[in-house]
């Protein structure tokens, strides 16, 4: 970690590029954070580790030793995160062989998409909310709610096909949106911080769900555990089917993008909100109806978050439990946080975060390394995204003049 | 002053507009009088309701008529509902307002107890348990937040302190090596909080949510690579002994409540006080309220504003990280992912319900621990109530409180935002 030295005087094309690589651009920091995230994993995994830790012991003695376990211990636990996340190389040269399948190939890759998919949507639900100037911690509560209606939608009713499918969105959406609209109005009307609030519906969305599947008419009555009637087959989002999970869900998040991309950028509604996140005062100022923009802002967050839960029962869990939104919302927050709040970053973090769990999954059942070290890793990331003076005084990077503080909120 | 100058500037000042608080919470109590009167009566069988001193059926016992219980209560709700409304004790309004839940509760009780008992002594001391972390992360809440930095990482210390008693309370085979560790857990999130917050002006709610999920991450990794091969080796902590104060454990109820408890509990009770007299009547507590209202003028007097906002939230970590404690030394006896299950998120619903002070959260704590304790109580005696409604209620409670549909709460001005001196 040596300071890249400033040479002044040289201005070649080459020290050019790789000083601003040097520089704390957005990039570099992304990437610097990974860097870390990924070195205080090694660390975690070799100190739980009693084996290797026993060859610490006599370090002194023999380095040689420890080192070479430590280091065996987490190339195989990182490169089975990698393998769970892109695919085996050995799969890959077998499909190309003709020996292995091509489902085999890509089902790493499928389930990278798989876990991405809902995350897109809560992770643009976040970003969204906060280039209105308000932080949406409540997604993981409105994705709640958007699974509930999605589901009991999904399991209710026996419409035709491309009809089913499409109401229990729609009831995903407006189930999320109904929870957003809640915080919303109490922001616009009352001032009542909708930090707090979404952190209450949170709690009072899942108390809901772990009430709703035991109840007649939602659970499946051949179980006496809590879980609801399957969602018929009409309403469930088309996929692969076998090892390939990967279902529609992928590419409605990426319609998702685009749109609200375009909500952003390109609409009415996306330059008042933005105006409204920049500075309020000065947005009423403008004739900009600050508290409309802040209830309608939250039921369209909200919406996407729902939309987000329908993707997750109506794609992958088809039926309700009380842990089927899983964490979703919160990683949600983490991919607005990784994305920087701009909607195609967003969703590359969602990928990254996708990819992330799925390799996850193999590392811990290949390596018995705790699928928790994931989500260490991703918290870790964003901490340090978060605050890139960090990372620019561990690397000594050059401050860049864009250099900011990777969140920034107008608070009320 | 002399009241008689109190009436004559109320003379003077402008004509109050109809709908006063007081005549808000007067109506609300009404309708909720009238509604448990009138529901609560209808539902609950005419038969006795025993609310017995012991802990079990025995014993001498506290008896009523249930129906005749939910309506008198309900009566009673809507008596100080009226008296409210009406404006007749103008200075007695938060007295009336706790008659008027207390009385709305004990209808609610007479409907659930009929033809049942309750045992005193179990739910109070039941109560005081849940309330305990509660009452001690909400107290963490109230340091950080009154000196200007939100803490909504009071899950994540929860979590930590809770991980770290249980691992060094294990190792060491000491109970008091563990709460020692467990403060020092709960330290460890904070520091990370507060350096992120105060030295690098991260916003504080992202930092906090993110250090929830950190230490969620970091003790169900560590649970699973080192607690569940070994449990015996690292997952055994000692419990707190129970201590009972020869003479005053004997007086009936309050006695096994309070006296005859584990330390944890006279800690917390103890801190409320503390910190309540700090925060009032000490140069510490004046200085982190200034802080906390206006860093700006507190910096211009001299005092140092982000050396006390240090301070202010590793203390708070000290007091969280001995609520997590409670869950491992305590509560279970051993760690498992996630135990805490959300409480430091009940913790911070406690400090926004009391208000932002340390009494308020004592007592917001103890009702949403009661709320907890009720709600296994009914399900145990299979009452229709759903258990997971009466768990709902720090929440809607919360959302009640924050949006001033009762009373509004206020936060300390500069709370959340970061100080950078000018």
């Amino acid at each position: 970690m040596t300071a890249e030295p400033r040479k002044p005087d040289e201005d070649s094309f080459v020290s050019h590029f790789v000083r601003n690589l040097w520089s704390a651009n957005s990039v570099t920091v992304t990437f610097l954070s990974a860097v870390l995230a990924v070195v205080i994993g090694a660390v975690l995994i070799v100190v739980s580790d009693s084996e290797v830790l026993a060859k610490f012991s006599y370090f002194t003695a023999r380095p040689g030793d420890a080192l070479t376990a430590s280091w065996e211990l987490i190339s195989t636990a990182y490169s089975n995160l990698l393998k769970g996340a892109l695919g085996d190389p050995e799969a890959y040269s077998a499909w190309f062989s003709g020996t292995g399948t091509w489902q085999d190939a890509l089902a790493p890759i499928s389930e990278t998409l798989t876990y991405a998919a809902p995350l897109v949507f809560t992770g643009l639900s976040v970003a969204l909310a906060f280039r209105g100037g308000l932080f949406n911690i409540g997604a993981q509560g409105q994705a709640v709610l958007g699974c509930i209606t999605a589901g009991v939608v999904g399991f209710s009713f026996g419409l035709p096909i491309v009809l089913n499918l499409l109401i229990a969105l729609i009831a995903g959406l407006l189930g999320g949106a109904l929870w957003g609209f809640i915080p919303g109005i109490l922001k616009a009307r009352t001032g009542a911080h909708e930090v707090i609030t979404t952190i209450m519906l949170n709690y009072i969305a899942s108390l809901f769900l772990s009430w709703l599947v035991l109840q007649k008419g939602i659970q499946d009555p051949d179980r006496t555990d809590a879980i609801s009637k399957a969602v018929a087959e009409s309403a469930q989002l088309p996929s692969f089917g076998g090892v390939l999970r990967v279902h529609l869900g992928i590419l409605l998040a990426l319609a998702a993008t685009f749109g609200v991309a375009w909500l952003l950028n390109r609409s009415a509604f996306g330059f008042e909100l933005r105006a409204v996140g920049a500075n309020p005062h000065a947005a009423e100022t403008a004739g900009i109806s600050v508290a409309r923009t802040y209830a309608l802002l939250m039921a369209v967050a909200g919406g996407l978050a729902g939309l987000g839960g329908a993707v997750q029962v109506l794609g992958t869990a088809h039926a309700l439990t009380p842990a089927v939104a899983g964490n979703i919302g919160f990683d949600g927050l983490l991919v607005a946080l990784l994305g920087r709040n701009k909607p195609w970053s967003t969703f590359f973090a969602a990928l990254l975060f996708g990819a992330l769990r799925a390799g996850g999954n193999r590392m811990q059942s290949f390596s018995g390394i705790s699928l928790e070290l994931v989500t260490v890793l991703q918290a870790l990331i964003v901490i340090f995204i978060a605050a890139p003076a960090l990372v620019k005084a561990i690397f000594r990077l050059r401050a860049s003049r864009n250099l900011r503080s990777g969140v920034t909120l107008a608070k009320g | 002053m002399s009241t008689a100058t109190v009436a004559e500037l109320t003379e003077v000042a402008a004509p109050e507009p109809f709908w006063t608080r007081q005549r808000r919470l007067g109506l609300g109590l009404i309708i909720f009088g009238g509604l448990a009167a009138v529901l609560f009566g209808a539902l609950a069988p005419s038969e006795a309701a025993r609310f017995t001193l012991s802990e079990d059926a025995e014993g001498a016992a506290l008896s009523i008529n249930g129906q005749f219980g939910a309506i008198l209560f309900g009566v009673l709700t809507v008596a100080a509902g009226g008296v409210l409304f009406a404006g007749l004790a103008k200075r007695r309004q938060t007295l009336l307002l706790t008659l008027g839940i207390l009385s709305f509760v004990l209808s609610f009780l007479c409907w659930q107890v009929a033809g049942k008992f309750l045992p005193l002594v179990d739910t109070s001391s039941g109560t005081l348990q849940l309330a305990l972390p509660l009452i001690l992360g909400a107290l963490a809440g109230v340091l950080g937040e009154r000196s200007g930095v939100v803490n909504v990482a009071i899950e994540g210390q929860f979590l930590m302190g809770a991980f770290a008693g249980a691992l060094v309370g294990t190792m060491a085979g000491s109970v008091w090596a563990g709460l020692i560790s467990a403060a020092v857990g709960g330290v460890i999130i904070a520091a990370i909080l507060a350096v992120l917050a105060i030295r690098y002006l991260v916003d504080q709610v992202v930092v906090g949510m993110v250090l929830n999920l950190f230490a969620l991450g970091i003790t169900g990794f560590l649970y699973e690579r080192l607690m569940q091969p070994d449990a015996a080796g690292y997952n055994t902590p000692p419990q707190m002994p129970t201590w009972s104060v020869p003479g005053l454990s004997d007086i009936p109820v309050i006695g096994p409540v309070l006296f005859q408890a584990n330390l944890l509990v006279w800690v917390a009770l103890l801190l409320v006080v503390v910190i309540h007299f700090g925060l009032t009547r000490t140069r510490w507590g004046l200085r982190t309220r200034a802080v906390g209202e206006h860093p700006t003028a507190a910096d211009t007097v001299g005092v140092r504003v982000r050396g006390l906002r240090y301070m202010n939230v590793l203390l708070g970590g000290v007091v969280a990280g001995l609520g997590g404690a409670y869950f491992t030394l305590v509560a279970t006896g051993s760690f498992s992912k996630n135990m805490t299950a959300g409480a430091g998120f009940i913790a911070l619903a406690a400090l926004i319900f009391g208000r932002y002070s340390p009494f308020g959260a004592l007592g917001a704590a103890l009702f949403f621990g009661f709320a907890q304790k009720l709600a296994t109580y009914l399900s145990a005696v299979g009452s229709p109530v759903p258990s997971q409604f009466l768990n709902m209620l720090p929440y809607v409670a919360t959302i009640i409180a924050v949006a001033g549909l009762v009373g509004r709460v206020r936060a300390p001005a500069a709370d959340g935002l970061p100080y950078i001196k000018g």
